[in-house]
This record gives structure tokens, C-alpha cells and sequence, in this order.
């Protein structure tokens, strides 16, 4: 089997196949590339190692940093750490859920947006938060947040 | 560092949370506008967090024969009033200055103006650990040994190891991950015991909801933790150290891998430091997002590429830890202390916090307080003058209800017992405990049945599933609570008992699980619960008895209505009704069946006109 595209890529450093150590920082890298965990280069990883493909699974499905499933054109993080669940995270989660059509968190079918409650993005003096694509925005209400994904939704009619 | 007075000096705060504010926006605006001055005219600089949340987007200014002056928060008005200020003499803009740096001497026309360290944020603080986060620039090492970096480790090498381990014995520093076991004591057993080939292990895997102390230190002064790990690897004779921390921490990881190069080419890290024969190498290993990887043995078991799940101890890590080598593990709050300790001495360190608990402890202030961010606090204050004094009390003026400490292991305190002091011991004896430093303020409408909800709901999903009474009895716990914030129609005779026998037996059961659990997130999981039902037993009854939420927060609690003065017959609700509850014609006002509503209140967020109320 061919070896894992974060190992032939060279581009994410050496992954001694020998050291067990490397199953996590070669899935990290294998998700940097991907966006996800494709299967094939599950099968790729545990072959590489010479471990079975369901330790490896075992290992993806523990940690809450990796996705089997490609990620939206939206990354939208709701925090929901402490602080901004007193200031009414649940609400915000929920007002976009009801707006996206999601029971939870997930990828919208038109593959436009993927929702994530997160448990802190460590900027509790926004309360609450949400993270866009990499760009947060502070002290949310309902409305604000339904702002958001009706500018993102028009933005995309539009094409741009 | 201030040789290069003469030339003014921008710095801007770009920790997360500035750049979360807004600082890179008004870093770009600096940076553009001294591109079109004349090369060597300005400097533009970064610093880390300065811990002034609130006030983020934080830029400093250094002006000739000034003193250094901070502004906050700076949105790119006031960016634009302090460019005024320092390349067209404008005048200060006083209303978004927070205060200057420097002492007494050398000020002029700022005489009016109290020093940062004046104000009410920082008056009562005492920072140790964070007196460098946001002063200095992180990514310089030549600033960080002008502020006397790598004095520690320069006395370190010149003892032995056994030395190094008695003066952090002697200092009394305490674990400041959450437990509070005392530092030099851990050093000691990893000193002790036998093995070619002992690792050091930095646990910055920080991922308690509501705390980010760990973060700030790692961004505003990653030096400090390497100098930390380096003298402690000295100590207990490691010769290689990983610093475990959270992929989320994007902006920390770059900080820490450009200061360890650093390090590496001046003498601190690799082979032969300071040109003797210790030799250390300092590795990252970024964590992949467990909260249980808090715990040293599951901590270990994921950068050994296994489920971070925790194992039986002993046998310690301190004897088998990593690749079953001896292990020492310390957070990275603790092993910022270490420098201090070292290069000042044990008696120094003494002089701060109180006898069982010496130094300080940095906690996260947030939620409903007026002035949030990362504080800095003797140990032994009071949790008054921490929330009152230094975070200017509640938001808006409402009552406050409760503290919670210590996140998901921890508890919530109320008013009655503000006057405890801030110290490992007697935060226990309240309840709560030290945990990382999460510290949230909460208001009178806050629930704190769902507080507790809401961590519950927190480690039942983190728990790994190892040991069944954490596995098991934390979801029951759960689902107890989940029953008694929910409305009960559609209930059936048997669910009616389960919940009855949930409620009754749910303080026997947190009993049982804090005795049996396997490790510490287990063993501290029902701690959120036990605190709230000790202090605030009458919120639980009231939803249990009277079926009602005091603070109106458990929406399932409430009957909505709409109000058809204010209904306009949009149809918006219609469409978003999960359960088709909402009837009406168009345009014409609309009504919410009681029979069908499941009281989920997602109508309410949408309704444009505020017509759908709740009684």
C-alpha cells in the first residue's frame, strides 16, 4: 500500500515508522492537508505503522480534534466554555441550528456550513462567542448570529 | 530595554484575545501608516497578553521623554487619534489612556496620570508569573534576559541537581494544574528514582471551559516556561521534555517552536548548556483536543500515540511514566514559578501568598464581572476582593448570585461565603477547589441547576468510558438533571418513577462516584452538583417541586405565548417551529398550541418584533 500522503508529501517533516509515538502528529498532519481523516489514508496510516486500521480508528475517535467527515465551506464554532454559556451560548447555538436546519453539530446537506459547539476559545471577555472561519465575533445575541449566516448565505448567491 | 528610546515605539497586545478584539487590525493601520515615514523613524512591536481583556485591542506607546503609556481598548479611531499623537503632536487622547509604565522619575505632562500598576485592575494584583505577558516582546529572547530571563537556570547549573530540588521543596510550590501537590516533593521522587533515561513533560494541554491563563503565559512569555522545564530537567536529570499543548492554541505553539530555536542557538537548550554537560532537548507535541489528557498517566498515554485514557497509579509516573521511564509532569503555570524561585531564592518566593500556600495563583476572571481577564492574586485573598476590587463586581449592577471555581472539577460558591480566601485548602473546605484558575462570575440570572447541567454535560462527554462509575454515573447524573429541567406532557408513569428515583438518590450516587471513580475527572465530576445542591438546594426545588426556573433560564420550564398587539402574521415562526406548534394566518396575528410546543423557545430568537413571550 502506498504510504500516507503527509508522509510522501515531505512537507509536514519525518514520520519514523518505527516510533508509535508518531500515530497522532501523522493524523494531525494528515487532517492539515485533508481538511479530515479520508479512509484511505486511514488504511494508509495504520499500514505504515503496522498497526490494524481499527486502532487507528480507535485513536481518531477518541480525541475531539479529528472529523471523518470533510468539513463545510463555513466553519462556524459556537464556544460554549463556561462563560459564555452564562451569557447564553445555548441560545445562539440553538438560533443557528433552527436556521441551518441541524440537529446538531454537523455539516449542512449543500455542504455550505458545518457547525461545532467547542468547549472554550479562550476569549471570555467577549462572551458569547462565535468563531467564522477563523474570525471571531464577541458579545452575540440571536439576532446578531442570524445576521451572520444571512450574510454568508448572500454572499454565496452572489458568487463571490 | 529602553536603549532605543529616542526612536517611538507602537506596541501592540496580540495575544488571542487582542487579536480577538480587533489588534490586527489596528497593528496593520500602525503598520502602514510607518511605512510612509522615513526608514528608522518608528518602531512597531508585539507584546503578549497584558491580561486587561476588557480593554483589548491594548497598544502601548513609547514616546521620547515619556514614560510608556497603554491605551485601550483601541478600535482604529483611537488608533488613529494616537498616530495623531505621536507623528503630529496631537493631543493625548485621554479617554482611551489606561495608564503609564514607569515609575515616578522622568515624567512630565503625564504627572495626572496614575501608573497602570495604580489602577483598580492591577492595584491588588501581584504578578510573578505574568510580569512579563504583555510587556514584553515574546518572540525576543535579548528582551526576556533584559527583563533577568535565564538568571534561574544560569544559578541552577552552577548547583547540584539535589540543591535545585530542595530549594523548590523549600519555596513550598504547589501544583498549579489543580490539585495542588507540592512541586519540589514530585522533583524529588523523579530524582530518586533510578533510570538511565527520564523524561519532563509541560502539560500545556489547558482545556477547562473558561480558562486560559495557560495560553497567556505560553503567548506573552514562552521563554519563562522553557527556562521552567530546562531547570527542572536539571533537577531530576531528564535529558529530554515535551511540551504537551492544545492544537487550539495555534498563535502559542508558533511562539513556544521560534523561542525554543532561540534558546537552542544561544545556549539554553541542546547539548552542553551554558557550556557545561547537561544536556537537554525540548520537544512539542500538540494534543489532539481530550479533556482527560489533563491527567498525567492518560496524558502520557497520548503522546505515546494510544487513547488518552488514564491507567491505575501507582505505579507513578515519577517511576514508570513515559515509555515506562521515570516521568516528571508539571503544568505550565507551575513551571513558570521556577525561574522566579531560582534565580531569587526560596525565602523570596515565601514573602508572597501564605504559609501552606506560597506565591500567587493566576486565575481567569469572566463572566457577568465588569472587568474580566487574567488576574494575578496572593494567594489567601478573598474571593470578594478578586471579584469586587479587582473586577469591579457585577455587570449592569445586578445581584450576584455565585463564583464558579476550579471549571468542571470545581464548585460554585455563593455570597454568604465571599470572604474565603483564595488558597488550595480552604477552597476545598468551601466546596470548591483551586482547579486551573477558571474563575466565573455569575448573576442572578443565572440558573445554577443548569450551571451544573452544563457540567455535567461537560465531562460526561469527556469522560473516556474506562471506569464504569465515571462512564455510567456521570450520564445518570446527567439525565437526572436533564429530567428536572425539562417539561414532563408526554411523560409515562414509568418515567415519571425513574425521574422521582433519579432525584432522590442523586446525592448518594455523586457519593458513590467520587469515592470510586478511577482518576481525577472522575472523582471531581459530581463536585459541580454537590456544591450547587449544598448552597443553592432551593433552586432545585423549585424546579423539582414547583416546576418553574427562578432565574427563567430552562426554557423547557416556561409556556410561551404570543402577544397579538405585537404580531405582524410574518409566518417567520411558523417555518422555524420545530414541532409545528405555531397556528395562524397569514398576516393576521399567529398562536402558539400549548398541546404541540415543546417549549424548545427557538420561535422567540427568531420573532423580529419581540411578540412571542413567556410566562
Amino acid at each position: 500500500m502506498a504510504p500516507p500522503t503527509a508522509v510522501s508529501s515531505g512537507e509536514y517533516g519525518t514520520f519514523d515508522s518505527t516510533d508509535p509515538g508518531v500515530l497522532i502528529p501523522l493524523m494531525q498532519a494528515t487532517q492539515e492537508e485533508f481538511g479530515y481523516l479520508p479512509r484511505v489514508e486511514v488504511a494508509r496510516i495504520a499500514d505504515y505503522l503496522g498497526l490494524s486500521e481499527a486502532r487507528v480508528y480507535g485513536v481518531a475517535t477518541f480525541y475531539n480534534q479529528f472529523r471523518l467527515e470533510p468539513l463545510g465551506k463555513h466553519y462556524i464554532q459556537i464556544c460554549s466554555g463556561t462563560a459564555c454559556h452564562v451569557k447564553g451560548a445555548s441560545e445562539i447555538f440553538a438560533v443557528i441550528r433552527a436556521e441551518l436546519g441541524l440537529e446538531d453539530s454537523s455539516t449542512t446537506k449543500d455542504g455550505l456550513f458545518t457547525i461545532d459547539s467547542v468547549a472554550c476559545l479562550g476569549a471570555c471577555s467577549m462572551a458569547p462567542l462565535v468563531n467564522v472561519n477563523d474570525e471571531f465575533h464577541g458579545h452575540m445575541t440571536a439576532q446578531k448570529a442570524l445576521k451572520l449566516i444571512r450574510d454568508i448565505r448572500a454572499k454565496e448567491r452572489k458568487g463571490e | 530595554m529602553n536603549s532605543n528610546k529616542r526612536i517611538t515605539t507602537i506596541i501592540v497586545g496580540t495575544g488571542t484575545c487582542g487579536l480577538a478584539a480587533g489588534a490586527r487590525i489596528v497593528h496593520d493601520y500602525f503598520a502602514d501608516k510607518i511605512a510612509e515615514e522615513p526608514e528608522g523613524s518608528y518602531r512597531l512591536k508585539k507584546t503578549g497578553c497584558l491580561g486587561y481583556c476588557t480593554m483589548e485591542p491594548i497598544v502601548d506607546v513609547e514616546l521620547s521623554g515619556w514614560p510608556r503609556v497603554s491605551f485601550g481598548p483601541v478600535t482604529l479611531e483611537g488608533a488613529e487619534l494616537i498616530w495623531d499623537m505621536v507623528s503630529g503632536g496631537a493631543e493625548l487622547p485621554r479617554d482611551i489612556v489606561l495608564g503609564t509604565h514607569a515609575d515616578a522619575e522622568g515624567i512630565h505632562e503625564l504627572h495626572d496620570i496614575p501608573t497602570l500598576w495604580e489602577t483598580p485592575f492591577f492595584r491588588h494584583q501581584k504578578r510573578l508569573v505574568l510580569k512579563n505577558s504583555g510587556i514584553i516582546d515574546p518572540e525576543s529572547l535579548d528582551e526576556y534576559l533584559e527583563s533577568g530571563g535565564y538568571r534561574g537556570l544560569k544559578r541552577t547549573v552552577e548547583m547540584t541537581p539535589r540543591e535545585v530540588v530542595d530549594e523548590v521543596k523549600e519555596s513550598g510550590l504547589r501544583g498549579r494544574g489543580g490539585a495542588g501537590f507540592p512541586t519540589g516533593l514530585k522533583w524529588q521522587f523523579a530524582h530518586d528514582a533510578p533510570g538511565d533515561q527520564k523524561y519532563i513533560i509541560c502539560n500545556a494541554d489547558e482545556g477547562d471551559p473558561g480558562a486560559f491563563m495557560d495560553r497567556s503565559i505560553l503567548e506573552g512569555d514562552p521563554h519563562a516556561v522553557i527556562e521552567g522545564l530546562a531547570i527542572a530537567a536539571y533537577a531530576i536529570g531528564a535529558s529530554k521534555g515535551y511540551i504537551y499543548c492544545r492544537a487550539e492554541y495555534p498563535l502559542a505553539i508558533r511562539r513556544l517552536t521560534d523561542a525554543i530555536e532561540q534558546a537552542e542557538e544561544a545556549g539554553y537548550l541542546g547539548d552542553n548548556i551554558l557550556g557545561t554537560d547537561f544536556s537537554f532537548e525540548l520537544l512539542i507535541k500538540k494534543g489532539a483536543g481530550a479533556f482527560v489528557c489533563g491527567e498525567e498517566t492518560a496524558l502520557i498515554a497520548s503522546i505515546e500515540g494510544k487513547r488518552g485514557m488514564p491507567r491505575p497509579r501507582p505505579p507513578y509516573p515519577a517511576q514508570s511514566g513515559l515509555w515506562g521511564k521515570p516521568t516528571n509532569i508539571n503544568n505550565v503555570e507551575t513551571i513558570a514559578n521556577v525561574p522566579f524561585i531560582l534565580a531569587d531564592g526560596a525565602e523570596a518566593f515565601r514573602k508572597h501568598g501564605t504559609e501552606k500556600s506560597p506565591g500567587t495563583k493566576v486565575f481567569a476572571l469572566a463572566g457577568k464581572v465588569k472587568r474580566s481577564g487574567l488576574v494575578e492574586a496572593p494567594m489567601g485573598m478573598t474571593l470578594k476582593e478578586i471579584i469586587f476590587d479587582i473586577g469591579g463586581g457585577v455587570q449592569g449592577d445586578k445581584e450576584f448570585k455565585a463564583v464558579q471555581i476550579g471549571g468542571p472539577s470545581g464548585g460554585c460558591l455563593p455570597r454568604e461565603l465571599l470572604d474565603t480566601r483564595v488558597d488550595y485548602d480552604s477552597l476545598i473546605e468551601a466546596g470548591a477547589m483551586m482547579g486551573s484558575g477558571g474563575m466565573v462570575v455569575m448573576d442572578e440570572d443565572t440558573c445554577m441547576v443548569d450551571v451544573a447541567k452544563f457540567f455535567l454535560e461537560f465531562t460526561a462527554s469527556e469522560s473516556c468510558g474506562k471506569c464504569l462509575p465515571c462512564r455510567e454515573g456521570v450520564a445518570r447524573l446527567k439525565e437526572t438533571l436533564n429530567s428536572i429541567v425539562k417539561a414532563h406532557r408526554d411523560e409515562s408513569p414509568e418515567e415519571s418513577l425513574l425521574r422521582f428515583q433519579g432525584v432522590t438518590m442523586m446525592e448518594e450516587l455523586a457519593g458513590v462516584i467520587q469515592d470510586s471513580a478511577a482518576c481525577g475527572l472522575g472523582q471531581t465530576a459530581p463536585n459541580p452538583i454537590l456544591s450547587t445542591l449544598k448552597y443553592f438546594r432551593d433552586e432545585y426545588d423549585a424546579h423539582v417541586f414547583e416546576r418553574r426556573c427562578p432565574s427563567g433560564v430552562c426554557t423547557a420550564l416556561l409556556e410561551y405565548y404570543i402577544d397579538p398587539e405585537l404580531c405582524t402574521g410574518c409566518g417567520l415562526c411558523v417555518r422555524k417551529c420545530p414541532d409545528d406548534a405555531i397556528l395562524g394566518e397569514k398576516r393576521h396575528p399567529h398562536y402558539i398550541s400549548t398541546e404541540k410546543c415543546i417549549s424548545c423557545g427557538t420561535c422567540r430568537q427568531f420573532c423580529p418584533f419581540g411578540a412571542i413571550k413567556v410566562r
